[in-house]
């Protein structure tokens, strides 16, 4: 395990019964480091998440994992319903026994980040999908993660949130710089997001190819119609097509 | 149509609203009354209207003691003490069977929901018994019913019981167990107990699906109520009991008006369960939220 590493998987297996999900998958992910992971369908991907998470054990090989401040956000808000936002985005730091006035300050805060002020004291009804979708970031944040694990969380979205929700999760990476591990669908999502791609295959899921991501942050938006760009992003969905 | 059109209604508006939410023109407070009111009072004035017809044009003089009109199923089941009092102590003894039965349901019910939510075998073992125990005809069961527990109050509340405990379990452990996945993980993450998970998530989780189910008990226990009445007939008489005796005395006025106040009494239950879902649930659960109780 290196020195800067947040995360370490090391020839790690899943099995469940007969099906093995993943099988000698190495994984290193270090802080600053925000790591995507594309692959098709049912390749293991989620499952690489449960694994960081400690959600699941690996039937063999080692996790290595130096930090217990782990962020998870999903595709869905997976918000509570009967709680108003702030309390939603209270809940996580609730459980781990933050007092009231640093949680209220926190969520404050946190609300502000995802500009969600004005609607901390409103159900999640009155909520759009993307609006949700911060909100569930914000659960997260608030407990300031060192490392941040994105299950396909905009893949609901539709593309005017999505490409939005992008911008802004890379803002808040670079103000709070945690380390990321981010699955997804889509190729242009990975690479627009991420300083490294890792491309799995299925059955057994394991990593087949990784690019690095030359492009400084902060990230244009325009970048993703620039020939650089278009040709990585090109590469990475060779390669995916050669996995599926 | 009319009636859409005089309250102001095209019903374009609709279709508008399902993409662009509240449009802002009608949809405040009387007219929504109104709108909503005005279609099924229309309906009750065309079924009194018919039912004069019936009695005034259809029967003949000599027959009209089938079906008596309106005013006077009114006059002589409401404006005649002897008779109101009854009907009155009647629907008393009803509403306090059917509530009997549907708070003790409600609590074997939801003691069941709350097992079967808490182990996979508990509810592969009783669920389909809880299935099991809305198939059984339960006119079958009344003559056991009777035979152990006797003729009076208690058979009559055991029957609200086995026919209301069904739309509580199963409405419950379905609300029991829609708690949402990733919570579920997200909780379990950061350490918390069964207990935490079941107070904080499982529960508040079920809260619209056990309104939704008391709501249906409660009407189906007002049923049993009635239904057991006839059976059972020890003791005061409830709404079933009076029903029985009217048919049989042929008092048409009086019958009907116990098959009105029975039809008010399952009403009003329903109503009643409706306005608490509303009240409880109603600001953040989406299917109540537009409940128009």
């Amino acid at each position: 395990m290196h020195e800067e590493s947040v995360i370490t998987f090391d020839d790690v297996a899943a099995r469940f019964g007969h099906v093995t999900a993943i099988n000698g998958l190495d994984l290193d992910v270090r802080r600053g480091e925000f790591v995507s992971l594309v692959g098709p369908s049912g390749c293991g991907k989620s499952t690489v998440l449960k694994l960081a998470s400690g959600l699941i054990e690996p039937s063999s090989g080692t996790i290595d994992c130096d930090t217990d401040k782990i962020g998870y956000v999903f595709q869905d808000a997976t918000l509570m319903p009967w709680r108003r936002v702030r309390d939603n985005v209270e809940l996580l730091a609730e459980l781990d026994g933050m007092d009231r006035g640093e949680r209220r300050r926190r969520s404050d805060e946190v609300l502000g980040m995802v500009r969600l002020t004005e609607f901390a004291d409103h159900f999640p009804l009155a909520l759009s999908g993307g609006m949700a979708m911060r909100a569930s970031l914000a659960r997260s944040l608030l407990l300031e993660p060192d490392l941040f694990l994105f299950d396909e969380p905009f893949g609901a979205l539709d593309q005017i949130s999505r490409a939005r929700l992008n911008e802004e999760l890379l803002t808040l990476f670079r103000a709070k710089s945690f380390a990321s591990i981010f699955v997804t669908h889509s190729v242009d999502e990975a690479a627009f997001l991420a300083t490294r791609v890792l491309v799995m295959c299925a059955r057994p899921g394991r990593v087949i190819a990784e690019f690095d991501v030359p492009f400084d942050y902060p990230r244009d938006p325009q970048i993703r119609y620039e020939a650089d760009f278009s040709e990585l992003a090109g590469e990475i969905a060779e390669t995916l097509a050669l996995a599926s | 149509m009319t009636v859409a059109r005089e309250t102001g209604v095209p019903e374009t508006q609709e279709i508008f609203e399902e993409e662009f939410g509240n449009t802002g023109t009608w949809r405040s407070g009387t007219m929504v009354r109104l709108r909503n009111a005005v279609p099924p009072l229309t309906v009750f004035l065309v079924f009194i209207g018919l039912w004069y017809f019936l009695t005034y044009v259809v029967l003949d003089p000599d027959r009209r003691w089938l079906l008596p009109p309106p005013h006077d199923v009114v006059a002589e089941g409401f404006f005649v003490w002897d008779t109101l009092l009854e009907i009155l102590e009647g629907l008393w003894l009803s509403t306090q069977v059917a509530l009997m039965g549907l708070g003790i349901a409600w609590v074997f019910g939801t003691a069941m929901a709350l097992a079967m939510s808490q182990a996979k075998w508990i509810e592969r073992s009783l669920y389909p018994w809880a299935v099991a125990s809305q198939t059984v005809p339960i006119l079958a069961l009344v003559p056991m019913i009777g035979f152990w527990f006797g003729f009076g109050v208690t058979a009559r509340v055991i029957v609200c019981i086995i026919i209301s405990l069904f739309p509580i379990v199963i409405n419950t452990l379905t609300g029991l167990l829609s708690a949402d996945r990733g919570l579920h993980a997200l909780l379990t993450l950061h350490g918390a107990s069964r207990w935490t998970r079941a107070t904080k998530l499982q529960i508040p989780a079920a809260l619209p699906h056990i309104f939704t189910g008391l709501r249906t008990a409660a009407g189906l226990s007002v049923i049993g109520a009635i239904v057991g009445d006839f059976f059972f007939g020890r003791g005061n008489p409830g709404l079933g009991l009076l029903l029985d005796k009217y048919a049989s005395r042929l008092q048409s006025e009086a019958l009907l008006s116990t098959v009105f106040v029975a039809c008010l009494l399952g009403i009003v239950v329903f109503w009643g369960f409706g306005v608490l879902g509303r009240r409880v649930v109603g600001d953040w659960d989406p299917y109540w939220a537009k409940e128009q109780t």
